[in-house]
Formats: structure tokens, C-alpha cells, sequence
């Protein structure tokens, strides 16, 4: 004899009901007060570090006592205020925007190409800002005076950025493949007019394309941090106004499409903004490669890949890991300024490799 | 006579040389559950495209509310129609509660917006996903990535529902729950449009069939109207047999040339 018996369903029996469960705000909130402080205290350490060592308490009493709000000057040092102010300072607010501005181009990228493996410098922006920017040193342009690098930056930045679009994507999606060797090809054709630049140019303009394409923070100024700033601030302002959309876009192009977004305009936001930021980052610093790369992705792992979150997270982020990387340029070896492209690069490259070959496993092949 | 949501009148659809769609004139009506039927390359899920307004028909037109669908502002077709896809992919590795909670997005800013959990719970209790709420949706089987994707739909609470191929991935219980829920939204009012292959399947659960062929309407009509054993076996180039059974509803079986064993 056979007792056929239904199992009772949650459904039918109406009881042990599971609740929905969400994930819980607090890893996000301890994320962003260890990014605060953490972005806080590395900028007090970075600024006190060097050839003329300024003890950390020194540096605060400085910053408070300009700001009228008690401490006083540097007194461990008589040039400690001036190196301070003119040499430290400068430098470490530089690398907190272009540390921020790449990370945050990173994250825009990866959202609106649909892939974890899309970078600014990966996929040739920062080559094609930084061709725009070498034509401005070889040709000593300066009909937007102190903006020119920048503003040129940008647009060869948009184009680049454009052009890989354009040619890796297909059916809304962007094969791994495809998006590296497009950034292949961009960095080639960005590089070979470098290089045509280089050879035009005279022995003081190829030092300095020289340098700059390995990327530096050396001799940063206040002027230059001015002209940098408010592109940053307004780059990544209003990158968290599209943030939440980003997130529909994870579903593809038409079910965006369905939720209500305007893909074509999201895109087109996406991609000045990627731009903008690049230049910004480039066209002062050189090319600083990967950071867009291993800052949003670490951050995905902490709090998961939410934009409204990843976005600010990955600019705080991108600000501590380049203030980190350049206390170790400008420490690393004595009376040495490393390139900071080499190190973030050396440091970014294993990295990428790591995650090419993660993505090959979990897509199940080049996907 | 219910109320005709979306209109097709004369639409037709090519690219280039590929006529794919002809001709084709139909109503999707509120409280009516609508099948798309017909053999592979048909143009079903052509048509439904064109009926959800992702892109525009090159000959006739599709009205909603009086207008193009495709001349409603995205976010406002969003509140209107959902759409579940035959494909559910995501890039990035988000929690099945947030891509059902993603069905929200067209409401943010409104009113209805403050029923945005009790929304997602109770799609997610209709799918029967609950349980599925903190994986990572990529891990998923394709029948519960399919029936989390149907939540997302059933949270965006739109007044049409576009359904292509609900059921292809799923087992027999979420299959049928699948399609009771899509009738359950049709009966309090809303219009579904479902694409499916299992025709019995359809003439169990829909209110109206549409039997395309060769890019154009066969046959529209209720069920058993539509599935006349002789005009499907000429369709599906295949000889068909629809039986109905002692409570009444249809199957439609394959004739089959192979013994049976025992």
C-alpha cells in the first residue's frame, strides 16, 4: 500500500512565515567612520612625514591655529610652518582629490559598463586625457590659462571614454574581452601620440611628459589644487545623484528600461562625469593606473555593490589609498620621489590579474 | 467588455530584408490574462516588446492610454507596465531582497512610495523567495533567479504585466503558482500578457489566446476557440491532439510515433 502524502508548504500552512531580511546598516556605517578617520589620520601622518619631520600634534596645533581655533605654528622646526604649508599640505590635498577622483571614475565605469574589470586607466581614458594633456606641454598652449591642461584633459579623456563605449559593448553588455582589448588598442593609439609628442618635443618638455606619464604628485601647488578641487567635489557630487540608478542598470539595459530609467541619458551622464574626473586626476598628477580598479572592488566586498554606498565609499577610499601610496613615494627610499604610477601600478597589476582570472571562473569563461 | 490598456493596431515590425512581424491588430484588457502562443521564431516575444513599448513597431502602432507607448516618459511607462524577461542576468553580486526591492525604483519620490517594504515582502512571499532574501542573486538556480525576477515585477505593482516565458526555467509547483499569481492580478484588475509554449499550460490559465505564426495573428479568441487540433497541427507543422478532459479544460498532446513501452 502506497500513502501518498503532500508535504505542507510555508505557504498553505500559514505559519513559520520567514521575514524578509536585509542586510543590516551597521557594516556601512563602521565602513565610512573607518574611512573618516582613517582618511583623517593618514592626511595628519602624510603631512608630518618626510626629510623635515613634523610631529603629528605639531601639524593639528598648525592647521588649528590658522584657523583661529587655538594651537599654535610649527615650533620643532623653523621651516616647518613654510614646508608645511607651501610643500606638505598642497601635496597631500592633491592626492586625497586625484586618489578620490580615480577611485570614483572607477566605480562609474565598472556600473555603466556592467563589469567589475572596467578602470580608467585599464581601459585608455587616462591615456587619452593624458595624450590631450602632453600636446598642451609640447605645444605650450594656454588659451584657458591655468585651465588649459585640465579642460584639454577632459576632452581627451571624453573622447577615449566614448570610443571604448562605443566599441566593446554589444547587445548592453561589455565582454570582458572585448572591453581589454579595446583598452588595448585606445592605450596603443593614445600612447603612439604620446610618443609623437615626445619626439617633437624639446628636451625640457619630454623630462616633463616623461615624468608626468609615470605619475606624480611632486611640486604640487595651492593653484593647481584649486584648479583640481572643485572638478573633484563637483564630479563626485554628481555622480551620488545618479548612484541609485547605477544600481538598476546591474540588471541590464532593457529591465532598466523597465524600472523607469533613462538608459540613453544615464549613460551619457556617466560617461562626462568618468571624464571629468580622469582629467581632473591626470591632468596635475599623470597617469596613475588601477586605483579605480582595486578601491571599488574592495569596498564591494566590505558593504556589496550598492552605488549609494559604493560611490562615496570608493572616493573616501581612493583618497587614503593614493595619500598612502604617495607617503610612500616621497618616504619609501631617501632623498628619492618614486614615481607613484610605478607603485600603484606594481601593487594594481598582480591585483588585475587576480581578478581577470576570478571573473573567467565565475562567469564560466570569457564572459 | 473590459477596458483595452494597450492597443496594436496594424503594427508591424522589420529589420531590413526580415519582415518579422505583420498585420497584427490586438487589444491587451484590464482583468484578462493574454497568451502569446505560436512555434519558435513566431514573433512572440517580438510582439511583446513592441506591446511593452521597448521599441517602436515600423509600420502601424501601439497606444497606451491614447499614445505611442513609446512617447511615455520612461519612469512614467515604469508605473504602468512591468516586464519579466525569458533572461535575468545582473552584474554586480546584489542580495535577492535588494533586486527585488530594485522594482520600487519607478515609485521613489511619490506617495506610494511609503509602501515600499510591505510591497517587496509580499512579492516576495507571492513568489516564494522569502527564504531566498540575503543570497547573492548570480548563486541562484535559474528557476529561483526567474522567480525572484517575477517578485521584482509583482513589487513594481504596475497595471500590466508583461510575462515572456515565466516558466520555462521552473518545476511544476512554481510554474502553476507562477501563473495563478498572474491570473490572481488579472482578476483584481490589472492586464497580463504571458508568453508561453505549453499550450496547455495557456488554456488552463488564460482568459484569451493569441496563436501567432510566421509573424502574424493566426488566431485570436478564447482558448478553446483558438486551439483547434487541426489549424495548431498546421501551425506547429506537427500533428496535434487537443483532448478535453471530465472537468472540462484542454490538453493539447503531440502525436507521437513512438512505441510506448512497457
Amino acid at each position: 500500500m502506497t500513502a501518498v502524502t503532500t508535504p505542507p508548504t510555508a505557504l498553505e500552512t500559514g505559519v513559520d512565515e520567514p521575514e524578509v531580511t536585509r542586510r543590516s546598516r551597521t557594516a556601512t556605517v563602521v565602513l565610512f567612520v573607518l574611512l573618516g578617520v582613517g582618511l583623517l589620520v593618514c592626511a595628519v601622518l602624510a603631512a608630518g612625514a618626510g626629510q623635515l619631520a613634523i610631529p603629528a600634534a605639531e601639524v593639528i596645533g598648525s592647521v588649528l591655529h590658522r584657523l583661529g581655533l587655538g594651537g599654535a605654528e610649527v615650533a620643532s622646526h623653523p621651516n616647518g610652518e613654510s614646508a608645511l604649508w607651501t610643500i606638505r599640505f598642497p601635496r597631500v590635498a592633491m592626492a586625497l582629490l586625484v586618489g578620490a577622483a580615480l577611485a570614483t571614475a572607477g566605480a562609474l565605469m565598472q556600473g555603466v559598463f556592467g563589469n567589475p574589470l572596467a578602470e580608467p586607466g585599464v581601459a585608455g581614458v587616462s591615456s587619452g586625457a593624458a595624450l590631450a594633456a602632453c600636446a598642451v606641454i609640447v605645444f605650450g598652449w594656454s588659451f584657458l590659462g591655468p585651465w588649459t591642461t585640465a579642460a584639454l584633459a577632459f576632452a581627451g579623456g571624453l573622447v577615449a571614454t566614448l570610443v571604448v563605449y562605443f566599441l566593446s559593448r554589444s547587445g548592453g553588455r561589455t565582454e570582458v574581452v572585448t572591453l581589454i582589448l579595446t583598452g588595448v588598442a585606445v592605450n596603443a593609439v593614445a600612447g603612439a601620440g604620446i610618443a609623437l609628442l615626445t619626439f617633437l618635443g624639446d628636451t625640457q618638455a619630454r623630462e616633463q611628459i616623461v615624468f608626468w606619464q609615470l605619475g606624480s604628485l611632486n611640486g604640487t601647488r595651492w593653484p593647481y589644487v584649486a584648479i583640481v578641487a572643485p572638478l573633484v567635489v563637483v564630479g563626485v557630487l554628481l555622480a551620488t545623484t545618479f548612484s541609485r540608478r547605477l544600481d538598476l542598470l546591474a540588471l541590464g539595459e532593457r529591465p532598466a528600461r523597465h524600472l523607469g530609467v533613462d538608459v540613453e541619458r544615464l549613460r551619457i551622464t556617466t560617461i562626462v562625469v568618468v571624464a571629468l574626473l580622469t582629467a581632473a586626476a591626470v591632468a596635475f598628477a599623470g597617469i596613475i593606473s588601477f586605483v579605480g580598479l582595486v578601491v571599488p572592488h574592495v569596498i564591494r566586498m566590505a558593504v556589496g555593490p550598492g552605488h549609494r554606498v559604493l560611490v562615496p565609499a570608493s572616493a573616501l577610499g581612493g583618497a587614503i589609498l593614493l595619500l598612502g601610496a604617495d607617503l610612500v613615494a616621497r618616504t619609501g627610499v631617501d632623498y628619492a620621489d618614486l614615481p607613484i604610477g610605478m607603485l600603484t601600478a606594481l601593487v594594481g597589476g598582480p591585483f588585475f590579474l587576480y581578478l581577470i582570472r576570478r571573473t573567467r571562473r565565475s562567469a564560466g569563461g570569457w564572459a | 467588455m473590459s477596458v483595452a490598456m494597450i492597443q496594436a493596431r496594424g503594427v508591424g515590425l522589420r529589420f531590413g530584408e526580415a519582415q518579422i512581424l505583420a498585420g497584427i491588430d490586438l487589444d491587451v484588457r484590464a482583468g484578462e490574462v493574454l497568451a502569446l502562443v505560436g512555434p519558435n521564431g513566431a514573433g512572440k516575444t517580438s510582439l511583446l516588446s513592441l506591446l511593452a513599448g521597448d521599441a517602436a513597431p515600423t509600420e502601424g502602432t501601439v497606444l497606451l492610454d491614447g499614445r505611442p507607448v513609446t512617447d511615455h516618459r520612461p519612469a512614467e511607462l515604469a508605473r504602468r507596465r512591468g516586464v519579466l524577461l525569458q533572461e535575468n542576468r545582473l552584474s554586480f553580486p546584489f542580495e535577492v531582497v535588494d533586486v527585488v526591492q530594485m522594482g520600487r525604483a519607478p515609485w521613489r519620490g511619490r506617495p506610494e512610495s511609503d509602501d515600499d517594504d510591505a510591497a517587496v515582502t509580499s512579492a516576495m512571499r507571492s513568489a516564494e523567495v522569502v527564504h531566498l532574501s540575503r543570497r547573492l542573486f548570480p548563486t541562484l538556480s535559474g528557476g529561483e533567479k526567474s522567480r525572484v525576477s517575477f517578485a521584482r515585477v509583482l513589487a513594481q505593482d504596475p497595471r500590466v504585466i508583461f510575462l515572456d516565458e515565466p516558466t520555462a526555467a521552473l518545476d511544476i509547483r512554481h510554474q502553476e503558482r507562477t501563473l495563478e499569481l498572474a491570473r490572481e492580478r488579472a482578476r483584481a484588475g490589472d492586464a497580463v500578457v504571458v508568453v508561453l509554449h505549453d499550450l496547455s499550460l495557456a488554456a488552463a490559465y488564460s482568459d484569451r489566446m493569441a496563436l501567432l505564426s510566421g509573424g502574424r495573428l493566426v488566431a485570436e479568441g478564447a482558448p478553446r476557440e483558438v486551439l483547434d487540433a487541426a489549424r495548431l497541427s498546421a501551425v506547429y507543422e506537427h500533428p496535434v491532439e487537443v483532448v478535453e478532459r471530465g472537468d472540462g479544460s484542454l490538453l493539447v498532446l503531440p502525436l507521437r510515433t513512438v512505441e510506448v513501452s512497457r
